[in-house]
């Protein structure tokens, strides 16, 4: 897949995440999190895991997140994925 | 730095005063005599009015690097802490200690007098902001955290000395007698500040419901005030009290809330006889409803409830649930009615709540209490201090003396918020040690302190989900992911005093 309009996906509420995603050249990943100190680690594998999953080699994701367990970072990301990239990928 | 027997790490000393390291929950013995103040007269035809907070100042003889307090039963509504402060600014007073029973958000108001030298430090917990510019090491101001039991004993043994303890009176008469129940600004019992009217070398009661002599029902006496000062308003009125406290819809929580009342019907307790506190949490009183519903059944005719008494103890007590109601701090408006109507419902100080330092408080007297955590450790610690990213934003309330008086203590909490695990590897501040907790309850599962074999067993035996603590956290850890620690400097920026008065941990500055 490949990013190629501004989309985002998920909501500000505790245990979710927003994502924002971008078309960009290279791959940028930001974390903001309300549990940064003890998981940022844990969700950037998480993002890291989805994109390679779907090929995604570049793009500008921006995540603010609020607690959200794995699951939801995935069904999230996916969905942000599927409004940002092009309708035939 | 020496560990504590919790392998917590406490300075030798903090704020110039020397430290003894918490040992355990019962032994440790107080030395000395109660504290004293200077013996007064007051003749026929003298008055203690007095026109303003600035009048009272002076004539409480207020200088520099002495200490005053307030009491905290109006909540995120007191003006009064504020005001004083603005005052003691206004005449060139500094390095004032603050030894109020309490602090709340509504408090951030004094950090520019304490960036301004006027306040250099907090004998009390604090509640939100200052707490939490403190852990990032952005406030010079040594904290002291005291339980609402630890608070009235450090008063009663001089460790703390108020030489001016401000009383919001929400109705007083002009000699001093006031009562909390009536006024504008009634809050119901005034608990905490009983102690401050006892042993503060002044004694300046503030109201904003001056009542013609004598104003009844006298919760502290006109014997022990020095000043009356009337004011316009002692605060927001909508903050005080919250109109109604209620039960929590949510799932999690009703679940943990059903298993807390199994847990209570399984331990033996529940039956004529029975003392019981909560908090005024959602869960708290979700587990009250369960156990009122369980009480009504089974025709139990309770002892007593305490604490911070809630509009659902009020309602057990006048089902006759409970013949009594020892009340600290009321929590609502039903309980403030109530303070003022029913015969069984009795205001009591924090001492005799909660001191571990007198000759038995009534929390020695409770079968069971249910607690609170941010979170808990395998060992059965707490915490409900700090968050779990470092900062300072809670009081430990009565938390550590309920846990230790009750026969029967039970945490409840959820097994995840916002991702982060109840149970730790390793807690970020130790408030309540884990000898003095029985049972830990989330949805996932009931954990029970090895100390008591045979309740265990009899949950097993009524098929409750009975885990090993170090299951629970294995179980909680494979949702969450295990979380890293956090970075602390070496900087203590507020201790966590223990009921006793030694050092159970410390606060150390975030490492940002």
């Amino acid at each position: 897949m490949e990013i190629v309009k501004s989309a985002q996906s998920g909501t500000m509420q505790s245990s979710d995440l927003m994502i924002f995603l971008e078309p960009a050249e290279d791959l940028l990943i930001d974390i903001e999190s309300t549990v940064k100190q003890q998981f940022e680690h844990l969700i950037r594998a998480q993002v890291e895991k989805v994109l390679e999953l779907h090929q995604v080699s570049s793009g500008h994701i921006r995540i603010n997140d609020r607690g959200a367990l794995d699951y939801a970072i995935v069904a999230r990301l996916e969905a942000g994925l599927k409004r940002a990239c092009a309708d035939h990928s | 730095m020496v560990r504590n027997s919790l392998g917590r790490s406490i300075p030798e000393s903090f704020n110039g005063q020397r430290l003894t390291p918490y040992q355990d929950p019962f032994s440790y013995s107080p030395q000395g005599t109660h504290a004293s103040r200077a013996l007064r007269r007051f003749n026929p035809g003298q008055s203690k009015l007095l026109g303003s907070l600035r009048e009272a100042i002076e004539a409480a003889d207020l200088r520099d690097g002495m200490c005053i307090a307030t009491h905290h039963h109006l909540r995120n509504g007191d003006a009064l802490l504020g005001a004083v402060v603005r005052e003691l600014d206004a005449l060139g007073l500094r390095d004032i200690t603050i030894a109020s029973s309490s602090i709340h958000p509504v408090h951030a108001e004094l950090i520019p007098y304490i960036q301004k030298g006027v306040i250099s430090g907090f004998e009390c917990g604090v509640n939100g902001q200052i707490g939490e510019l403190a852990s990032k090491g952005e406030l010079n101001c040594p904290i002291v955290v005291r339980t609402h039991g630890g608070r009235a004993r450090s008063i009663i043994s001089g460790q703390v000395q108020v030489d001016a303890a401000f009383i919001a009176a929400p109705t007083c008469d002009c000699y001093g007698n006031m009562n909390g129940s009536q006024g504008p600004s009634a809050c119901g019992s005034l608990g905490y500040a009983h102690t401050d009217a006892l042993y503060a070398k002044k004694v300046i009661a503030v109201t904003d419901n001056l009542v013609p002599y004598p104003a009844t029902p006298i919760s502290i006496p006109q014997t022990l005030v020095d000043f009356v000062v009337p004011v316009e308003s002692l605060g927001d009125p909508g903050k005080i009290v919250s109109t109604t406290t209620r039960i929590t819809r949510d799932p999690v929580g009703l679940q943990i809330a059903k298993y807390a009342a199994q847990v209570i019907e399984a331990s033996g307790l529940l039956q004529d006889g029975f003392s019981f506190q909560t908090g005024s949490g959602g869960i708290s009183l979700a587990v009250a409803d369960q156990v009122r519903r369980k009480m009504q059944q089974q025709k139990i005719k309770g002892s007593f409830g305490c604490g911070g008494i809630t509009g659902y103890f009020v309602d057990m007590l006048e089902e006759g649930l409970f013949q009594t109601l020892f009340d600290v701090q009321c929590f609502d408006l039903n309980a403030v009615e109530s303070i003022a109507k029913n015969a069984g419902h009795l205001e009591i100080s924090a001492d005799m709540y909660a001191n571990p330092f007198n000759a038995g408080a009534v929390v020695n007297q409770l079968d069971c209490v249910i607690l609170g955590a941010t979170e808990v450790d395998v060992n059965f610690n707490v915490n409900v201090n700090t968050e779990s990213n470092g900062l300072l934003l809670h009081n430990t309330g009565g938390h550590s003396d309920t846990a230790a008086g009750a026969k029967l203590s039970i945490i409840t909490a959820p097994s995840i918020r916002g991702r982060l695990p109840i149970v730790r590897d390793e807690l970020t501040t130790v408030t309540t040690p884990g000898e003095t907790i029985d049972v830990i309850i989330t949805e996932r599962g009931i954990a029970v302190n090895d100390q008591h074999r045979e309740l265990k067993n009899e949950l097993l035996r009524r098929k409750l989900p009975v885990k090993e603590i170090q299951q629970l956290q294995e179980e909680i850890y494979s949702v969450t992911g295990r979380p890293r620690p956090l970075e602390f400097t070496d900087e203590v920026v507020a201790l966590i005093e223990y009921r006793d008065g030694t050092i159970i941990d410390a606060v150390r500055k975030i490492k940002t």
